[in-house]
């Protein structure tokens, strides 16, 4: 009797029903991304006649092929030229509004001055402001730079320009994480021991050296969060390479072409979206711990 | 190959150059008496990101408001005009009554449910939690553009055919007859269906917060709600939601922002037709399919309009949390 109650204890302890529900919710949520995994391995004649999961529940009998991944890295679509263009966009574009955010985020944090409360919650205010707002503008300016470039004697045929290349779309980019880049910092360095930094300076070391040898290495769990942060939405971007970087095509510009074509079987569409979502995936994955502890430090007080 | 030559090296020298432009500054600075120093020291730190955000998000705003009074080239001044147009335009009405469906529906049924999902698996084990978590939390990592085609897969229509798409393929095993999801537009179908996408993609951040601040309320505090004979209900409503408030709030206000924000994945989905558009799409389509440079800001600042209120609030809870440290 008493291993009875035991089993039932465990069970309860178990949480059967909990565990039923969220079964239930979880296989909502991986479903139709198994459908990609699944598809992007499956013939033409096969995707455009019977669901996916007619495979899975036959797995033997499939014409199993790799012949779409053949297609998106074959001239038509090229998408190995659009990886590593997503990759030159996504790199420095990550890497680059942290060095300046770091920066200001200590200003913020460790130096008072007049005016302070005004300039961050300018930065506060700048998150919401969407996209659309700025393109036209931007994209005028850089136009106007280019007309600049052009008088630079060398450059009469604007071999050198802006608009359309990496750099343009790690400028846009850049602006774009900053506030949240700079709010995420500060609210971290401001859990830093204060302490710390007064003795440091009583020991005659610079605000740039206190930045570089102290709060820099303290700050690595924070940095470590943003970076993934940053890294997810540039890689993950379409409008502001298309935009920016025209010249380069970047994956999502291709696979979105793809998908504008899908008549043609959703294997190639599918094999192309695996593709471009292999790398967040990993990164995510494997820096899960630092995104989701740099997530709840942002926001949760 | 030669692009990632040059990315390895922008992603090395950019950030040392910025650096010694950092240095640079400081060096500057030093030069200067004793007094003068203590007021710039500040702006070597802040300067740079106050040049930038001013310059590509300050100053491109303030442009486009001007934009907004302009003819579809810039050209000339037409005062008002491009906001009467738009709002004696029916479908324009319709944009912006999606809009109000989406921050109705949206941000609510995101944090709800990142308030249920948070609470089941808090109850469970350490290992289901966290696969359970990851798996709800994958969508984060996934374009828009993938997203886009797992979702146009889903609910893709096939007459007269063996349906391909999850959703369909349901109905017809149930005995209904498959619809045309994306295209059908009674009830708002379509739009519900690609709310259904945002959801998707944002209950992981929703979870993640929550689940942190769940996980926070104090044991002693439930159990003393037990032992004074409330039931897990009467617990949960009166001794956990009003711990996780303020958590809801922020995360309900954060997701309110991207939703009133919303248009890559109607662009991925639908392009704005069916009468899905929302006034972030409507921009692009003002903009760069007929040219109206005009009637875009106009859209753009009817946009920026509705998000002021709560850039207001967000900047006055920061002061409160201030005045709190």
């Amino acid at each position: 009797m008493s291993s009875m109650n035991h089993f039932v204890a465990r069970v309860r302890k178990f949480r059967p029903l909990s565990t039923l529900i969220m079964l239930v919710v979880v296989a909502i949520w991986a479903l139709p991304t198994l459908g990609l995994l699944v598809t992007a391995f499956r013939t033409q004649m096969s995707s455009v006649t019977t669901g996916w999961w007619t495979a899975i529940f036959d797995p033997f009998h499939q014409d199993w092929t790799t012949k779409a991944f053949t297609t998106v890295f074959s001239s038509t679509w090229d998408l190995g030229p659009a990886f590593f263009s997503t990759v030159a966009i996504s790199v420095p574009a990550t890497i680059l509004p942290i060095t300046f955010a770091a920066f200001a985020a200590y200003g913020f944090t460790f130096l008072t001055f007049k005016g302070r409360e005004v300039w961050f919650s300018l930065i506060i205010a700048l998150m919401v402001v969407p996209m659309q707002a700025v393109i036209v503008a931007i994209l005028q300016m850089f136009m106007a730079f280019d007309q600049w470039l052009l008088t630079i004697p060398g450059n009469e045929y604007g071999d050198i320009k802006l608009s359309g290349e990496y750099p343009a779309a790690w400028i846009v980019h850049s602006a774009f994480a900053m506030p949240l880049a700079v709010y995420i910092l500060r609210n971290y360095m401001m859990t830093l021991p204060m302490a710390l930094i007064e003795a440091a300076r009583i020991d005659g070391a610079s605000h740039f050296q206190i930045f570089w040898r102290l709060i820099i290495p303290m700050s690595v769990p924070a940095l470590a969060s943003f970076a993934i942060f940053q890294f997810l939405w540039v890689w993950n971007d379409y409008f502001i390479a298309y935009l920016f970087a025209g010249n380069h095509t970047v994956m999502t510009y291709q696979i979105l072409s793809m998908l504008g074509q899908h008549g043609e079987g959703w294997q190639v569409v599918m094999a192309g979206s695996l593709i471009s979502i292999i790398v967040p995936l990993t990164v995510f994955f494997s820096l899960q711990r630092y995104f989701v502890r740099g997530l709840t430090a942002g926001s949760v007080k | 190959m030669s692009d990632i030559l040059f990315a390895i090296l922008a992603a090395i020298v950019g950030p040392a150059v910025t650096f010694l432009f950092y240095i640079l500054l400081n060096f500057i600075v030093n030069r200067f008496p004793e007094k003068a120093q203590r007021v710039l020291r500040p702006y070597v730190f802040i300067g740079p990101v106050l040049v930038l955000v001013g310059g590509l998000l300050v100053g491109p705003t303030i442009q486009t408001m001007v934009f907004a009074f302009m003819n579809e080239d810039s050209s000339e001044f037409v005062g008002f005009k491009n906001f009467v147009k738009l709002f004696g335009d029916s479908q324009f009405i319709l944009t912006v009554r999606n809009n109000f469906e989406w921050i109705a529906v949206v941000p609510l049924v995101t944090v709800v449910l990142g308030i249920f999902i948070a609470t089941l698996t808090d109850k469970l084990g350490p290992v289901r939690e966290r696969v359970f978590k990851s798996i709800i939390f994958m969508p984060m990592a996934i374009s828009f553009v993938a997203a886009s085609s797992i979702w146009r897969l889903t609910y893709s229509w096939n007459p007269g055919h063996t349906q391909i798409g999850m959703l369909n393929a349901i109905v017809e095993a149930f005995g209904g007859k498959a619809i045309p999801w994306i295209q059908n537009e009674d009830f708002t179908i379509n739009n519900l269906l690609l709310m259904v996408i945002v959801v998707w993609a944002n209950a992981g951040f929703a979870m993640t917060l929550l689940s942190a601040a769940i996980k926070a309320v104090p044991e002693e505090t439930v159990e003393a709600a037990a032992i004074d004979g409330a039931n897990a209900f009467q617990s949960f409503f009166q001794v956990v939601v009003p711990q996780i408030w303020g958590t809801a709030v922020s995360v309900f206000i954060t997701v309110l922002i991207s939703t009133m924000k919303i248009f890559d994945v109607i662009w991925g989905m639908t392009g704005g037709n069916f009468h899905t558009n929302v006034l972030g799409v409507d921009f692009f389509r003002e903009y760069f399919v007929y040219q109206n440079t005009g009637r875009a800001a106009a859209v753009v600042m009817i946009l920026m309009i509705a998000i002021i209120p709560i850039m207001i609030y967000q900047v006055r809870t920061y002061r409160k949390q201030e005045e709190l440290r």
